[in-house]
C-alpha cells in the first residue's frame, strides 16, 4: 500500500476509533442512576 | 393501564441511536460514494461536512425529541407544534411519520434479501457458481420467475417474515428496540471486524489468469490517497453532504422520537455525540475495508470503479466469498449478511417507533395495535415494492420518502430550531443535563452554517444539473440553452424524464410494454405515497381538534 494513503487512512480511523471508544466508555463509566430515565423504578403506571 | 415506555439503561439508548443510524449505507453507499467522487479527495469534505452539518443535526434532533417527550409527545407533528404555535409546523411534522413508513416499505424488502441471503448463504446455495449466476440468482429472486428455494413467491414470503418479526419486537416496545439493538450491534461489529481483516489482508492474492492485476491495495489506495484538485470541485462537496446527512439517519423523526424518551436532566451532548461516532466507526473503518478492498483483491480496481453499486452486495459478493474454500466461503457469508441484517433491522425497527408513539399518544392506543397497525401499513404500501419492483415502486419510494422528504424536513427543522424557536432555547435545551462541555463556536454553527447548508443541499437537489457539474450548467444557461437537469433532481423526478426517455427511446415492442406499464406504476406509487401523506395530515388534525377541544374544556372547568 502506498505510504501517503496509508497515512491517510490510519490517521483518520484512530482518530474515529479514539473518539468512539472514548465517548462510548464515558457512558460505560458513568453508572446509571435514580433519576435518570433509564431505571426501572422510574416506570410509573399511568392510571 | 397504561405502562410509560423508558428506556432500561443508557447504553441500550445508545446502541439503538447508534443501530438506526448504523444501515445498509454504511457497508454499501459510503464506498460507492467515495469511488465516485474521487476516492480520497471524498474523504475531506466528507469529515468537514460531518463537523458542520452531522454533529449539529444530531444535537438538534436529539434536544428537539427531549424537548418534545418533557410535554408527552413522541413525534414530530405535535413536537414542532410545541416549538411554536403556528398550525403549520405540525403538519410540517407530519414528514417525520411520513419518511418513516415510506421508508419502512421498501427497507424492510432490502433486509429480507439480507435474511434470505443469510439463509442461502448456510445452506450452500452459491456454492460452485459463476459471476454470472450469482448475479442470475439476484434476477431470479426479485423478478420472482424462479424460487431459489423452491417455495413460490419466495420474495414475497421472506418480505412478510421479516414484516412479522418487527412488527413482534416493536409489539414489545422499547424494551424490545432495545434488546435487538443490544445484541445486533455487537454481532455487526464483531462480523465486520472480521471482514475487514481479510479486506487488510488479501493483498495480491485474489489475483486469477481472468484478473492478473488485481490487487486489494489498489482499492485501498485509491480510497485513501488525496487529490487535493478535487477538494474545490462542489460536486465532491455535494455528494460527502449527502452521504453525511443520510448516513446519519437525521431529517427522519426517528431520533426525536428516540430521544424524547428520556427525561429533562438526562444528558443529550454526549448521548448525541457517541452515537454519531459509533456510526462513523462502522462507516470509515469497517464500511471502507470491505467491498471496495475484497472486490479489487479479485476483479481489479477498474472492474470496480466500473460496477460500482449497491448491488455489488448480492449480486458480487457470494461469488468472491466462494474464492476462500466451502467452510470460510459460507461463514463469510453468514457473516456479511448477517452484518447486513442487523444493519437493517435496527434501522427498521426506529422506522416503527414515530408511527406507533403518534398513535399511543394522540389516540391512546396500545403498544400491540400500534405495532400491528405499523406492519399493516407496510404491507399494504410494501408489497408493492416487491411485486412491481422492476417496475421502478421501489425507486420512486426510495426518492420520494427516502431522499427528497429527508432534505425538506430537516432544512425546515433546522430553521425552525435555530431561528423560530430560537438560538438562545436552543441552545439552553442542548446544554441542560449534558455530561460534556459543548464548544461554543457550535452555537454560531447551528445558528448559521448548518441552516445554510441545508439550504444548499435542498437547492442542490431542486436543481441539481447534469452530472453535477454546475459550471457546465451556467455556461449553457447564459448561452440560452437552458439549465441541463440531471435526471436525479427534484425537478426532472417530478416530470418523469428519466421513464419519459426510456419509453420515447424503446424499439422494440416488449421494451415500449416495459416503459408503458413503469410509467403506470410510478404514478401508482406516487398516488400511495401521497395518499399516505395526506391520511397522516388528517391524523393529526383530528388529533389537534381533539386535543383542543380538551383544552378548551378543561379551561371552562377550571374557570367554573
Amino acid at each position: 500500500m502506498q505510504t501517503n494513503a496509508l497515512i491517510t487512512m490510519l490517521v483518520v480511523q484512530i482518530t474515529v476509533t479514539f473518539f468512539t471508544i472514548r465517548f462510548f466508555y464515558t457512558i460505560l463509566k458513568k453508572p446509571d442512576v435514580k433519576g435518570d430515565s433509564y431505571v426501572e423504578d422510574e416506570i410509573k403506571n399511568d392510571d | 393501564m397504561v405502562q410509560k415506555e423508558a428506556w432500561g439503561s443508557r447504553v441500550g439508548l445508545i446502541l439503538a441511536m447508534a443501530g438506526n443510524a448504523v444501515g445498509l449505507g454504511n457497508f454499501l453507499r459510503f464506498p460507492v460514494q467515495a469511488i465516485n467522487n474521487g476516492g480520497g479527495s471524498f474523504i475531506i469534505p466528507y469529515l468537514v461536512c460531518f463537523l458542520l452539518m452531522g454533529i449539529p443535526l444530531l444535537w438538534i434532533e436529539w434536544s428537539v425529541g427531549r424537548f418534545g417527550g418533557k410535554s408527552g409527545h413522541h413525534s414530530t407533528p405535535f413536537i414542532l407544534d410545541k416549538m411554536d404555535k403556528r398550525r403549520i409546523w405540525k403538519y410540517i411534522g407530519v414528514f417525520g411519520i411520513f419518511t418513516n413508513l415510506g421508508v419502512a416499505a421498501y427497507y424492510c424488502y432490502i433486509e429480507s434479501w439480507t435474511l434470505s441471503y443469510l439463509i442461502h448463504s448456510l445452506v450452500g446455495s452459491f456454492d460452485n457458481l459463476t459471476q454470472l449466476e450469482v448475479a442470475n440468482f439476484f434476477k431470479h429472486y426479485t423478478n420472482m420467475d424462479k424460487s431459489t428455494f423452491g417455495i413460490p413467491y419466495e420474495s414475497v414470503v421472506i418480505y412478510i417474515l421479516c414484516l412479522a418479526l418487527n412488527t413482534y419486537i416493536l409489539s414489545r416496545g422499547l424494551k424490545g428496540v432495545e434488546k435487538a439493538a443490544k445484541i445486533g450491534m455487537p454481532l455487526l461489529i464483531i462480523f465486520g471486524i472480521i471482514l475487514a481483516v481479510k479486506g487488510l489482508t488479501l493483498g495480491s492474492s485474489g489475483a486469477s489468469a481472468e484478473f492478473p492485476d488485481a490487487n486489494a491495495f489498489d482499492g485501498l489506495n485509491f480510497l485513501w490517497t488525496v487529490n487535493f484538485d478535487s477538494i474545490w470541485d462542489f460536486k465532491v462537496w455535494f455528494a460527502a453532504a449527502g452521504q453525511i446527512f443520510f448516513t446519519l439517519s437525521v431529517g427522519m423523526g426517528t431520533i426525536q422520537c428516540y430521544a424524547s424518551y428520556v427525561k429533562s436532566k438526562d444528558d443529550i451532548a454526549l448521548n448525541g455525540l457517541s452515537a454519531g461516532f459509533m456510526n462513523e466507526f462502522v462507516e470509515i473503518v469497517l464500511g471502507s475495508l470491505i467491498v471496495i478492498p475484497i472486490a479489487a483483491g479479485y476483479l481489479g480496481l477498474d472492474w470496480v470503479k466500473e460496477n460500482a453499486g449497491f448491488s455489488m452486495a448480492f449480486k458480487t459478493m457470494p461469488f468472491l466469498f466462494e474464492k476462500w474454500g466451502p467452510v470460510l466461503s459460507n461463514l463469510s457469508g453468514f457473516m456479511w449478511f448477517g452484518l447486513l441484517f442487523f444493519a437493517g433491522i435496527t434501522s427498521s425497527l426506529a422506522m416503527g417507533t414515530p408511527w406507533m408513539g403518534f398513535m399511543q399518544d394522540e389516540y391512546k392506543w396500545g403498544r400491540k395495535k400500534s405495532a400491528l397497525s405499523f406492519g399493516l401499513i407496510i404491507l399494504i404500501i410494501g408489497l408493492p415494492t416487491v411485486l412491481f419492483y422492476n417496475y421502478g415502486v421501489f425507486d420512486e419510494y426510495d426518492y420520494w420518502a427516502g431522499t427528497a422528504s429527508l432534505v425538506v424536513f430537516a432544512m425546515l427543522e433546522v430553521i425552525l430550531f435555530s431561528w423560530v424557536f430560537g438560538i438562545k432555547k436552543g441552545w439552553a435545551e442542548i446544554n441542560e443535563g449534558a455530561d460534556l462541555k459543548v464548544p461554543k463556536i457550535y452555537k454560531y454553527i447551528i445558528w448559521f452554517v448548518t441552516p445554510i447548508m441545508l439550504i444548499f443541499v435542498f437547492l442542490g437537489s431542486l436543481f441539481n444539473p447534469k452530472n453535477g457539474d454546475f459550471k457546465a450548467a451556467f455556461i449553457s444557461l447564459k448561452n440560452n440553452n437552458g439549465w441541463p437537469f440531471d435526471d436525479g433532481s427534484i425537478i426532472s423526478q417530478i416530470n418523469m424524464t428519466s421513464y419519459k426517455n426510456a419509453l420515447k427511446n424503446a424499439v422494440s415492442a416488449e421494451d415500449i410494454e416495459k416503459a408503458e406499464k413503469t410509467i403506470n406504476y410510478v404514478l401508482f406509487s406516487r398516488f400511495l405515497l401521497i395518499g399516505l401523506f395526506l391520511i397522516i395530515s388528517f391524523l393529526v388534525y383530528r388529533a389537534y381538534i381533539k386535543n383542543r377541544k380538551k383544552h378548551d374544556l378543561s379551561t371552562i372547568n377550571s374557570v367554573k
